[in-house]
Formats: C-alpha cells, sequence, structure tokens
C-alpha cells in the first residue's frame, strides 16, 4: 500500500448544461418543437399569426381619423389599403347613445354611468364597508333620475314607496306572519304611490331635468340599460321560480316547470315579437306600455327562467343535511331558506348566474331585429344606410366587438376572481 | 304505554284556522291560492285580449294558413312558388330551420373538439391562440358575428362575372365549388338508372360496417382474439360501392355549376345568407363547446391516466378506452345544451335574410297577414317541439354513456 493518495478538498464545478437543454433553446424544444406533430402545429400556427399580422397591421396603421365620410377616408388614404376610423369619431354619440337622445343631455347617462361602478362595487367587493349598500339601493333611482329625466319627485317617491313597504313587512311579519306582512307591504306602496304620484305630478317642474322618452333610448346606453335591469330583475325571479321547481306542493311545482321549461325552449327573438306585436294586447285597453318596458318584460322573463335552472342546481347541489339542520333547529321555510339554504346554494351558483348574466347582455343586442336602435341597431340602420358611410363595416362592428369583449370579459374575469374568494373547501 | 290525546285540542276536529296553522293542510291552502291566483291572472289577461281585439275589429283564426302566400323564398328545399299556401311557406322555412341547425351542431362540435384539445396541448403558442379563439368569440355577441361574416363575405367573394371569359380572375375550385358573393355553387348527384340499386348498396355497406365492429367487439370481449377493424372498415365502405357503380354502368353522375349567363346554373346553389348564418354559429358554439371539452377532459383525474400506462397500455388505448369514456360522461349533459342554443340562435337568420322560419311564419307572413298572436303561437310551438325533441335523443344518449350504477 502506497502512501500517496490523492483526496480532494473542493467540489468541481458543474459543467455548464447543453446548449439544448438550457435557457430558451430548452423552452422552445419543450413548448413547440417537442414532437413532430407539435412542430407542425407550431409551424402553422405561426404561418397564421404572420399571415393575419402582415394583413391586419397596414390596414390599422394606416387607419384615417379625420373626415366625415368614406369618401374623405379615401381621398386621404391616396390609394393605399386603411382603416376608415373616421366614422367613430363622426358617430360617437350616436354609437354610444342612440340617434335621437337630446345631444345638449348625453352628460346625464354618462354621468349614470360612471356612478354605476361605485354603486355596484359594495356588492361586488365584499370587504368594503356594508354601510356603502346604501349606494347600491338608492342607485336605481338617481340613475332613472339622469336618464329618464323628469322631476326628482318621481323617483323619491318610489323610493319612499319602497321604504314604507319594507316597514309595512316587518311590522306585518312580526304581527302575524309572513303572508301577512306581505301584502301589508305591497298595500303600504301602493298607498304612497299613488299620494306621491299626484304630488309629484302637481309639481313637475320641481328639480327637473328635460324628460326623455323611452323610445328615444338607443346606442350601447340600451344595451347597458337592459343589460342592467334585466339581470337585477331576473335574479329574485330565478330564485322564487327556482324555490317553487323544489317545492313539494305539485301545483306550484307544476306552474313553475312548465313556465321555466316552456321560456328555455323558445328562442329570445319569438319573444321579442311578442313584446313587439302581442304584448300590448294582453295589457288593459287604455294602458299605454312603452316598448322598451315590454322588451325589459320579456327578457327578465326570459332570463329568470335561465337564472332557476342554475340556482337549481346550486340548490340540489346542497347535502340533505342542511335542510335537516335547518329543520332541526325549528326555523320555519322562509327562515330555513335565508338564512341557512340559500346563501349556500347562491354560492355555489354565483359562476352560471354570472354565465347568464354575460349571455343576456350580448343578447340585448337582438332587440334590434324589432326595430329599436341599440348599438347594433344604430349600427345597421342610420349609420351604415346613411350615404356618407355606405359600404364601411369591419370599423364599427369590430368597435361594437370591442366593447363587448371589454364589458363581457371583464365580467367573467370578476366572476373567476371571486369563485376563489368564496372557496371556503381546503383542496389541493 | 298508550297516547294521552292532548286535553286542549279536540283529535277529529275540524277549525278553519288549522288551514293557515296546521302544516298537514297549509300546503293545500297555498296551493289553492296560488291556482286562484294563476287562473284569475290568465282571467284577466284573456278579458284584456277579447276586449282590445274586439276594440281593433280583429278576431283569432287560422285561416290564413291555407290563402296564397304571395312571396318568394329564396332558398327552397321543397317545391314553392308565390302562388303556395302561408301554411307550405312555413314549412320551408321550418325545413330550412333543420338544414342550418344540423349543418351549423355538426361542425360546430368538430370545432369546439379540435379547439378544446388543442387548448389543453403542451405547444404554447397553439394553446395560447386557442384561448385567444374561445375568449374573442365567446364575449361578442353572436348577431355581431353573424353580420360582420355575412358582410365581409359578400364583400370579399368575387362576383360571378370574375369567372367568364379568357382572363378570369376566379376559378370554380377543382372545377367542382364555386365561391361567389352569391352564395356558394356545389355539385348536385345526377341519378340515372339504376341509381336506386347503388344508393341501396351505400346504405348497405355503411350498416355493414357497424355489423362488422359489433361482431369484432363481442369477439373480442367473448374470446379474447382482436380482429383489425380499420382497414376491413374501410374496405366495407367502399368497396361495394366501387363495384356496383361499374357494374351499373356509372348510374350516378355529377351535375357541375357552370356559368351560364349573369350567373351560375347547376348544382345545388347554397345562398350566402345560409353559409354565413351557417359559419358564424358553428364557430360561436364552437367556442363554447371547446370550453366544456376542456372541462372534461380536464375533470378525468391524472391517476386514470397513469393507471392505464400502468397496465401497459399505449397512449392511443389510453384516450379512447379510459379517457374518453369518462370525459364524454362530463361532456354530453353541457353539448345537449349547445345543441339546443344552436337551434334557437338559428333564428338570428332574420338579421341576414335567410328564410327561416322566423322569416317566413314570424317575418313575412305575420306582417303581410296581421294575425300577429296566431303567427307567434305557431311559431313558439315549432321552436318548442324541436327543442324537446333534441332533449330527448340527446338525452337517451346520454344515458346510454352514464356511469351504470349497481
Amino acid at each position: 500500500m502506497s502512501d500517496v493518495s490523492f483526496v480532494r478538498h473542493d467540489q468541481i464545478p458543474p459543467s455548464p448544461p447543453p446548449a439544448r437543454e438550457a435557457g430558451l433553446v430548452k423552452w422552445l424544444r419543450e413548448n413547440l418543437f417537442s414532437g413532430w406533430l407539435n412542430s407542425i402545429l407550431t409551424i402553422l400556427a405561426v404561418y397564421f399569426i404572420v399571415r393575419i399580422v402582415v394583413g391586419v397591421y397596414p390596414w390599422f396603421a394606416n387607419g384615417v381619423w379625420e373626415g366625415n365620410s368614406l369618401a374623405d377616408c379615401v381621398a386621404a388614404l391616396e390609394g393605399q389599403s386603411g382603416a376608415c376610423f373616421a366614422i367613430l369619431g363622426e358617430r360617437w354619440n350616436q354609437l354610444l347613445f342612440g340617434i335621437s337622445y337630446p345631444s345638449e343631455s348625453y352628460w346625464r347617462p354618462f354621468l349614470a354611468f360612471v356612478l354605476l361602478l361605485p354603486c355596484v362595487s359594495p356588492v361586488l367587493f365584499s370587504n368594503l364597508p356594508r354601510r356603502l349598500l346604501v349606494l347600491t339601493l338608492l342607485y336605481p333611482f338617481i340613475a332613472f333620475w339622469l336618464i329618464w329625466g323628469g322631476t326628482i319627485l318621481t323617483p323619491i317617491v318610489g323610493l319612499i314607496g319602497f321604504i314604507a313597504a319594507y316597514y309595512a313587512f316587518l311590522e306585518g311579519e312580526k304581527r302575524s306572519g309572513f303572508v301577512l306582512g306581505l301584502i301589508a307591504g305591497v298595500i303600504a306602496a301602493i298607498v304612497v304611490w299613488r299620494v306621491g304620484g299626484m304630488l309629484s305630478g302637481a309639481a313637475s317642474g320641481f328639480l327637473a331635468f328635460e324628460p326623455v322618452a323611452s323610445r328615444d333610448m338607443g346606442g350601447f346606453m340600451l344595451n347597458m340599460i337592459l343589460g342592467t335591469i334585466c339581470v337585477s330583475l331576473s335574479i329574485p325571479l330565478g330564485i322564487a321560480l327556482a324555490l317553487g321547481r323544489q317545492s313539494s306542493m305539485p301545483i306550484i311545482k307544476g306552474i313553475c316547470v312548465v313556465f321555466i321549461e316552456f321560456v328555455r325552449g323558445v328562442p329570445l327573438i319569438t319573444l321579442l315579437f311578442v313584446a313587439n306585436v302581442v304584448l300590448a294586447y294582453f295589457f288593459p285597453p287604455d294602458a299605454n306600455i312603452d316598448l322598451i318596458l315590454r322588451v325589459i318584460i320579456m327578457i327578465t322573463l326570459f332570463s329568470a327562467a335561465y337564472i332557476a335552472e342554475v340556482i337549481r342546481g346550486g340548490l340540489a347541489a346542497l347535502p340533505k343535511g342542511q335542510y335537516e339542520a335547518a329543520d332541526s333547529l325549528g326555523l320555519n321555510y322562509s327562515q330555513a331558506m335565508r338564512l341557512i339554504i340559500l346563501p349556500q346554494a347562491l354560492k355555489i351558483s354565483i359562476p352560471g348566474i354570472v354565465n347568464v348574466a354575460v349571455g343576456l347582455f350580448k343578447d340585448t343586442t337582438l332587440v334590434s331585429v324589432i326595430s329599436m336602435f341599440d348599438l347594433v341597431g344604430a349600427i345597421r340602420g342610420p349609420i351604415l344606410g346613411s350615404a356618407n358611410w355606405t359600404g364601411i363595416y369591419w370599423e364599427v362592428f369590430g368597435f361594437a366587438a370591442l366593447l363587448f369583449f371589454v364589458v363581457c370579459y371583464g365580467i367573467s374575469q370578476y366572476s373567476q376572481w371571486l369563485e376563489r374568494q368564496l372557496q371556503t373547501d381546503h383542496r389541493d | 304505554m298508550s297516547t294521552i290525546p292532548d286535553p286542549g285540542v279536540r283529535q277529529d276536529g275540524f277549525r278553519i284556522g288549522m288551514l293557515i296553522n296546521d302544516t298537514r293542510y297549509r300546503a293545500y291552502t297555498f296551493q289553492f291560492i296560488a291556482l286562484l291566483l294563476l287562473l284569475l291572472g290568465i282571467g284577466y289577461l284573456i278579458s284584456n285580449l277579447l276586449t282590445n281585439l274586439e276594440r281593433n275589429g280583429l278576431d283569432i283564426s287560422w285561416a290564413f294558413l291555407g290563402e296564397p302566400a304571395g312571396y318568394d323564398i329564396n332558398q327552397r328545399p321543397i317545391d314553392y312558388t308565390s302562388q303556395s299556401t302561408h301554411a307550405r311557406a312555413s314549412i320551408v322555412g321550418a325545413i330550412n330551420t333543420l338544414i342550418v341547425a344540423v349543418l351549423a351542431c355538426a361542425s360546430a362540435t368538430v370545432i369546439g373538439v379540435i379547439a378544446g384539445v388543442l387548448r389543453l396541448s403542451n405547444n404554447w403558442l397553439v394553446a395560447r391562440l386557442m384561448s385567444i379563439y374561445v375568449e374573442a368569440f365567446r364575449n361578442v355577441p353572436v348577431l355581431i358575428w353573424i353580420l360582420i361574416i355575412f358582410l365581409a363575405m359578400s364583400n370579399a367573394l368575387p362576383q360571378p362575372r370574375a369567372f367568364r371569359g379568357e382572363n378570369a380572375t376566379s376559378e370554380v375550385w377543382l372545377d367542382l365549388v364555386a365561391f361567389t358573393n352569391r352564395g356558394v355553387y356545389i355539385p348536385a348527384f345526377e341519378n340515372g338508372s339504376g341509381s336506386v340499386v347503388f344508393w341501396l348498396t351505400i346504405l348497405a355497406s355503411i350498416i355493414g360496417v357497424f355489423v362488422y365492429r359489433r361482431y369484432a367487439r363481442n369477439l373480442l370481449y367473448s374470446t379474447g382474439r382482436m380482429l383489425p377493424t380499420g382497414w376491413p372498415s374501410l374496405a366495407i365502405l367502399i368497396v361495394p360501392g366501387l363495384v356496383m357503380y361499374f357494374l351499373l354502368g356509372q348510374p350516378v353522375g355529377l351535375e357541375r355549376p357552370e356559368l351560364k349567363g349573369f350567373n351560375f346554373q347547376g348544382g345545388i346553389h347554397l345562398r350566402l345568407s345560409l353559409i354565413a348564418l351557417w359559419f358564424a354559429l358553428a364557430i360561436y358554439t364552437g367556442a363554447f363547446i371547446a370550453e366544456n371539452v376542456r372541462a372534461g377532459i380536464q375533470a378525468i383525474s391524472k391517476g386514470q391516466t397513469e393507471a392505464a400506462a400502468a397496465l401497459g397500455m399505449r397512449p392511443g388505448r389510453i384516450m379512447n378506452l379510459v379517457i374518453l369514456p369518462q370525459a364524454l360522461r362530463v361532456i354530453i349533459p353541457p353539448l345537449i345544451s349547445q345543441y339546443l342554443n344552436i337551434t334557437k340562435n338559428s333564428s338570428l337568420a332574420i338579421a341576414v335574410g335567410y328564410m327561416d322560419i322566423t322569416g317566413t311564419l314570424g317575418g313575412i307572413t305575420l306582417n303581410q297577414t296581421g294575425r300577429a298572436i296566431e303567427a307567434i303561437l305557431l311559431l313558439m310551438l315549432f321552436y318548442l317541439c324541436v327543442s324537446l325533441t333534441i332533449s330527448v335523443i340527446m338525452n337517451i344518449y346520454n344515458n346510454s354513456v352514464k356511469l351504470k350504477e349497481r
């Protein structure tokens, strides 16, 4: 045995990984070229993207933003291909507010839209102070006053009617139960509205904006109005229908099932036709209910049926033990629903409700078929029909698509965030 | 120990108060009130209706269905002239609705499955592209897509006269299909003598393929012997038809679209409105189906793939025998509602002038005769029947792939 031994004291620094296993190359190999099929797909995708970019970029970059007609754009482009975004500038107000909304009052719906965000946020974000919910409850009345105009007394009377109904309901429920409380509330509201209606009719000039008729609403504003009103009205209706469908009473269950299945079986367009030409026959002969209200009624019924199905799914997903627990605590039906069942069922149904809401908001474009001038209706009718802009479509429809995309994508991102917030189970 | 009756309450007595306080009777009270309110409401609406009809001098009558329609329908799968009745116009419209719905359902399924699978692909670029596709189409109203596609096609496709002459700028694709801004012209079959035998042979070979596959599967399950299915199926499908075709002396020919005068003649003319509606519905609903497919595949736990791999299965078989059958159970219920959505959204045909039932019965017939209530009632009944039929058929299919629980 020799004495000479060699022991290394320090570690050899690791040699760098081969070039194909590091950095960008590795990423490319793993994510784009991991096999022959993937490589073909990548090449196809790159070709597709290049084609799109080469086709669209010059069109977009050459776009003309100034001008009063398509002829101006053609002149400014001097034979190059390019977009004519001038139409957006020239027709901006028509796209947003419709054809016949008085132009000096554009700030009113704009303000209503701006107020919408802070007023809805207490509902959307539960970490805001609960006291802000008052804003949300006040918002419909403020928005009504701003958009439709008229004296401020009308929405105030409406508000007082609701407050009176609420207190009458509380009082009536305490004394003689839920049903009688409901009746008391309805009576109180009707009394207040009757009396207040006379008062506000007498003082119609008090703090009044120039009134705007419903038929003058249009543009993207009309889509927003229909979307928000119909979604907020259809959620309570949908809850009632879902509870009715789950009920053990055969007649109530039957009514709800027939209604839900009928509405879900027909297209929205047929319901809009009903609103347009048939619904007026079912009202009292001298009642003059305008088209926008009839459309709101039909769209609300339509989306209520879909929301009812979503909530029914949520109710069905709750374990039976929750119902039994509520019973064993001695809660009656309305207490059990309000305190135990619905909070959980609604939480499960949030993604579905948001889906329905997004779908409904998109479907508000269908009112253009019954010749209302919403965003799509305004584009198809007066804008593309005017002699100045015949033959232009990508720019305006692209703009419409962009508006809807921003709103709908925003809502769906919010719903995913909310789902993560509300997750109380401990998965992963 | 016998139960002692509560002295305060008479056991067999019935008081009015029990209708609201006793849970045994309360349900009946509520239902009675609900029924009463419903009947009162319906009665109120109907009395309003009758008053209004009387005031306007109208009545409810179905006689308009038998009167001549007096308008033309450009896309007519069955014989129709402007002298035909309103009822026949409605039937033409109904068939047109079904045509576009079936076409769109089939292509939306194909698009959706491909996009859904590619969105899960480990190819970064393709997955991103598919996400963009899905989000872009899901978040924009289908009406806007229909209009954009219709306008883009009618502006971008060449006019029929571009196909004419020596220096034609466009040519008929493969000498079979002509894309013009008036629509797409595809060849039609020309049935000569003996063509019935030929078509029966084709039908028989399609059935034969299913019979053979069933036989092979039963053989596999009972004896474990595996027969090849791919090539034999193809052979059964093609060979008898081919033999018959030449045996009968080429009974079936193709009638090609040809440019005559200002327009194409011969073949089948698919209107641009049909093509645009079909394409828009397919690509819009395809985005939704892609999401359903993705959710379905992701719902299958990774352990299933690993277990199948541990059993020694090859990747193709893992997909076919383990993943897909389970994913289908998750995918099919939402797929049913997408098919229903396509059928209902096909009523947007009215925006591009495709004469579906909403365009004929709910559009021109309604406007000409003024029979709004009758026409819309029939229209709703039609869609209701179609919706119910689709759900019944798809639910039967759903039950057949459902997990069989014992």
